[in-house]
């Protein structure tokens, strides 16, 4: 098992702590001087830089939230003159105004090393093809792989997005070991092989590195499956840099956090406290070496729980576990909670049908009302109306049972759900409040 | 005789059905006969077409869901009594009939059946002198 940066990511807890401490330090001390938000922020808290000594004091700054990076939209919270800034990217914005990062020469090669240690950690290296069919553009998907890619040294192909059919034959005839991409559509990819006429065996494929929506373990199991390939699960959000913010090692217990860079904290969503070693709650992410944009406890909203004790791969990096969900995600349906994973969890354990759905919730009446859009499998379709009755009131009873909830299911034509290249929309939910 | 049918998926929704019909029709794939079964979500078209193998492969090419299901036809005298007797002979040995549609044609009529038994139902029915249609018969109509 190779490691990137063994200095690092095997370091001893104390080394790491003292790391953090310092860069801490440095960075607390360059946002209360170049960024006035966070000078406000502090001084209204009644600190400043001094009061800020240690890893451990932590705890006395202010969280930052998406609205905040919205409301300074789109500079403001850059902590370099504009001069210094050598790329920007930027959230779809889809609910609102976009979320803008900013990169340093020194930002963009920490991410290049970030990402180095990603790849190879799923086990890539110089003799690999990596396939990125991330999206290339201002969502940092695809560049983020891009420049670990090349910084390993493989032979990094920047296929982007779309245009499927083409995917398929340049994988084939590239002979593309290593892919990238979100799992959905990873899984898209496995169907369109399937149809495509060219068989596994001519295809050279042996590792995905896949992120950027949720994924459940039942779909890591049918994208291994079907494309033959372990499925490696990477972490990131633009905000704190993009892609090589936490991944997978091959024992796959856990995602090691690059907490040289990154520290994470995990908190109460409602209470805001930090919360004892292995609770679960919120992930959040202070940047400690970053130039263009540091973010000081920045709430991702993804629900997890870590794991401080050495991994069986040797790095000492504390470990995330796969994201149970979001806290702005999770829906409250007659007052019971709901995370749009547990659904997938269940449409995953039944053969007959396919993880791709749509959860609608509406409002009628004054009652929650919830409707599952899911995709009939073609293999399974029969021409038996009684048949197909039976499968939906299977599916209807088992989201029951392990949600509680009623759901109404419907069953639709294959293909119709969109499959996405940057993040699915899984959820409509429809009610006004 | 046993025939091969088409069943396709189909949302219900309106302009489905007449996508898929203009997908045939572009091909100029004739239909000899034609059912639909509905529920309140969604539905299933049945078809009865001179190249089921070929018309398959055209539809799914379209993203349709399509699977072909075998089914008896068989015709009889265009009389209530005589549809009552086939489907008698049936029930009389427990075989039941999932579905069947049927047609006139003049003096006669075409029925098509869908049973839990196909073997045991084509038995019966020969031996009670019901009248088979070939598939070439069939789609000659």
């Amino acid at each position: 098992m190779e490691i990137w940066n063994r200095h690092f990511e095997c370091m001893d807890r104390d080394g790491i702590k003292h790391v953090q401490s310092e860069r801490l330090r440095e960075t607390v001390e360059r946002v209360y001087f170049n960024v006035p938000y966070y000078r406000n922020r502090m001084q209204k808290a009644g600190i400043g830089p001094e009061n800020i000594n240690s890893i451990d004091d932590l705890q006395k700054l202010p969280f930052t939230t998406k609205q905040d990076l919205r409301d300074n939209y789109p500079f403001g919270l850059f902590a370099v003159p504009m001069s210094e800034i050598v790329r920007i990217h930027a959230s779809s914005g889809t609910t609102g105004k976009p979320t803008v990062v900013g990169y340093t020469r020194n930002d963009i090669a920490t991410w290049s090393e970030v990402m180095a240690r990603t790849l190879t950690s799923a086990g890539a290296s110089r003799h690999d093809f990596i396939h990125i069919a991330y999206g290339y553009g201002l969502f940092t998907g695809g560049l983020g792989l891009h420049y670990g890619g090349e910084k390993i040294g493989a032979s990094v192909i920047p296929i982007s997005g779309g245009n499927t059919a083409r995917q398929i034959q340049l994988m084939h005839d590239f002979g593309s070991t290593v892919l990238a991409c979100t799992p959905s559509y990873a899984l898209h990819l496995a169907e369109a092989i399937q149809e495509s006429g060219i068989k596994r065996e001519e295809l050279k494929l042996r590792v995905g590195v896949f992120g950027a929506e949720p994924w459940t373990e039942n779909m890591r199991r049918e994208i291994e499956e079907k494309l033959q390939i372990r499925a490696i699960d990477i972490y990131g959000l633009s905000e704190v840099i993009g892609p090589g913010v936490a991944s997978e090692c091959p024992v796959q217990d856990g995602l090691h956090i690059n907490e040289d860079h990154f520290y994470a904290e995990i908190i109460d969503p409602v209470s805001l406290n930090v919360l004892p070693e292995g609770s679960s709650g919120e992930l959040v992410f202070t940047t400690i070496t970053k130039e263009g944009l540091p973010l000081i406890r920045y709430r991702t909203r993804d629900l997890t729980r870590l794991n401080y004790e050495k991994c069986k791969c040797g790095r000492t990096m504390v470990r995330m576990e796969k994201c149970l969900g979001r806290s702005d995600d999770m829906l409250i349906i007659r007052g019971v909670n709901l995370f749009p994973s547990q659904v997938e969890s269940v449409l995953l354990e039944m053969s007959e049908i396919k993880p791709h759905y749509l959860l609608i919730v509406d409002r009628v009446n004054n009652l929650d009302t919830l409707e599952l859009k899911v995709e009939v499998d073609e293999e399974f379709f029969q021409d038996k109306i009684s048949q197909l009755e039976a499968l939906r009131q299977k599916l209807q009873n088992n989201l029951e049972n392990s949600i509680g909830l009623g759901i109404k299911v419907t069953l639709v034509e294959p293909k119709i759900i969109q499959r996405s290249e940057g993040k699915a929309q899984r959820v409509i939910d429809n009610r006004k409040f | 005789m046993v025939i091969n049918q088409l069943s396709v998926f189909l949302e219900n929704k309106s302009g489905r059905l007449t996508e898929v019909l203009e997908v045939l029709g572009k091909e100029n794939i004739r239909i000899t006969a034609l059912s639909v079964a509905d529920t309140a979500e969604f539905g299933i078209l049945r078809l009865i077409v001179p190249d089921p193998e070929r018309t398959r492969e055209l539809l799914k090419k379209h993203n349709f869901t399509v699977n072909l299901t075998e089914v008896i036809s068989v015709t009889a005298p265009n009389e209530a009594q005589h549809y009552a007797k086939i489907l008698r002979v049936l029930s009389d040995l427990d075989i039941s009939v999932e579905y069947t549609y049927a047609f006139s044609l003049g003096e006669k009529s075409l029925i098509i059946l869908r049973c839990s038994n196909s073997d045991e139902a084509i038995k019966a029915l020969k031996s009670h002198e019901v009248e088979f249609l070939k598939a070439s018969d069939l789609y000659n109509i």
